[in-house]
């Protein structure tokens, strides 16, 4: 019997772009704090919130490679640059910014572990020569956690084949998703009530756009083709209604942003709660998507 | 150099004999298939209406498979057919997403397989397997840039259409209708 809807991605995909997503958002948000000589005040955000990267990335590396089916060939993405292929830029900018976070990590090693050595010689003068260059560091990590971050959306959308990740939409709304996800981090992390307000404070302008991004992906889902009208359908009545509107826009966003709204005025919530909520959000949100996605499709 | 393929919707019975040969003679491992038959049936009852279509990979002029393959395993041959390089798929599946036509799989041993419209039997002068067997006769393969080819000719005669030409792909399997 034929499969009447794609079976191809699985949980692999979607975890790694949530992965990479908040990865790309924590690198991003140390990165621009660091470039704007905020690091004495968001010390969280610049100097410890940046240990999960690696830790994010390297899980999110190994779920990509649990999917591939012909292991043994992954190299063959390493000795290819295609520039067509968004698939091709995404291995080139783990390449990239993988080491940059480990990199990044060992120049603030001793903001976690106090009396940190070196063992050898060369691993200290190579620390020496990133901090001289530690600002050129900071903004290949934003510019690459941002290509990481619109990347994991960039890769759905490109598939005209499957009509709801046909959408450019899905490139700000994942690194949209990701950068909220990195705030949520710090705000967990952070025992600072300035810099937590200030986190906070972010996450709820970014929750406001995601919510705009999603009404102007369902816009224009209904104003194109018959095929983009059904796959919208999905979510406005159909089987991922439910799991949509309430993992992602009421517990992932809503939710989240009213609490905040409630924290910034005082009124005293547990931080941990929207934070945990906006990072639950942002996997649902790539889960469903992922999902849904294969379903959706040309009828012919 | 330009190779396509036309099949006969108005001569296909769906025997699917062209599935078996296709299987057969690319050893194509149990329970997949690089081609299938579709039926569509329009209309309501007395007036109905129903298309047979046998279907492959539609060998696209504008390929999404190719475009998005991250290796350079899936790439276009001579005379534009798309075939898939298997010491150069890396299995991510992009291509299978890719392709409005579904008419890519993940083959058992990891990498990704599809129809190559036999280009095996192409360039020893032979026509592709399920074109050969067909008993209706109802598949036409050849160049579209020789004028005296099966498929040239065939669709100088008839009317034809292609299968989703709104995703922009330009695929080049035509049904004649």
């Amino acid at each position: 019997m034929v499969d009447p809807n794609l079976n191809i991605w699985h949980w692999q995909i979607p975890l790694y772009l949530f992965l990479g997503g908040m990865a790309a958002g924590i690198l991003c948000l140390a990165a621009l704090y660091y470039i704007r000589g905020k690091e004495e005040e968001y010390t969280a955000a610049v100097r410890i919130t940046p240990f999960l990267a690696p830790v994010l990335l390297v899980l999110g590396l190994l779920a990509l490679f649990i999917d591939l089916r012909h292991k043994l060939y992954f190299w063959q993405l390493y000795t290819n640059i295609k520039l067509q292929s968004p698939m091709s830029w995404g291995a080139w900018t783990l390449m990239v910014i993988t080491p940059v976070s480990f990199i990044w990590c060992a120049l603030h090693v001793r903001d976690i572990l106090p009396g940190w050595n070196w063992r050898f010689k060369w691993l200290k003068d190579l620390e020496n020569f990133f901090n001289k260059y530690k600002k050129v560091l900071a903004w290949v990590m934003l510019i690459y956690g941002l290509i990481l971050g619109i990347y994991t959306g960039i890769l759905l959308s490109a598939f005209n084949a499957r009509p709801l990740w046909n959408t450019s939409i899905l490139g700000p709304l994942f690194l949209a998703s990701g950068l909220s996800a990195g705030a949520a981090a710090t705000l967990i992390i952070s025992k600072n009530p300035v810099e937590r307000k200030q986190f906070a404070r972010i996450d709820l302008v970014i929750i406001g756009i995601e919510l705009f991004l999603i009404i102007h992906m369902f816009m224009g889902y209904l104003a194109s083709t018959q095929v983009q009208i059904e796959a919208a359908e999905m979510f406005l009545g159909g089987d991922y209604t439910v799991s949509f509107w309430i993992f992602v826009v009421i517990l992932g966003l809503v939710l989240p942003g009213l609490l905040e709204i409630l924290e910034l005025r005082k009124i005293h919530v547990p931080a941990i709660l929207p934070a945990v909520l906006v990072i639950f959000g942002s996997l649902m949100l790539r889960f469903i998507i992922v999902y849904a996605g294969q379903v959706s499709r040309w009828l012919y | 150099m330009r190779y396509a393929m036309a099949v006969d919707t108005r001569k296909c019975v769906g025997c699917s004999d062209c599935v078996v040969a296709c299987q057969t003679e690319n050893n194509v491992p149990i329970g997949y298939c690089r081609e299938w038959i579709v039926e569509v049936v329009d209309g309501t009852y007395p007036q109905l209406e129903m298309e047979i279509r046998s279907e492959r990979c539609n060998h696209c002029a504008n390929s999404p498979c190719v475009r998005c393959c991250p290796t350079g395993a899936s790439h276009y041959s001579d005379g534009g057919i798309v075939l898939v390089e298997a010491g150069e798929c890396i299995g991510c599946g992009a291509c299978i997403a890719s392709c409005p036509y579904d008419a890519r799989y993940p083959h058992p041993e990891g990498y990704v397989d599809k129809c190559t419209f036999c280009i095996h039997r192409i360039k020893s002068g032979m026509k592709p397997a399920c074109v050969e067997v067909c008993p209706t006769k109802c598949l036409y393969f050849g160049d579209l840039d020789d004028l005296n080819s099966d498929v040239t000719t065939v669709l100088k005669e008839r009317k034809y259409k292609t299968l989703i030409p709104e995703a922009g792909t330009e695929p080049q399997l035509y049904f004649l209708i």
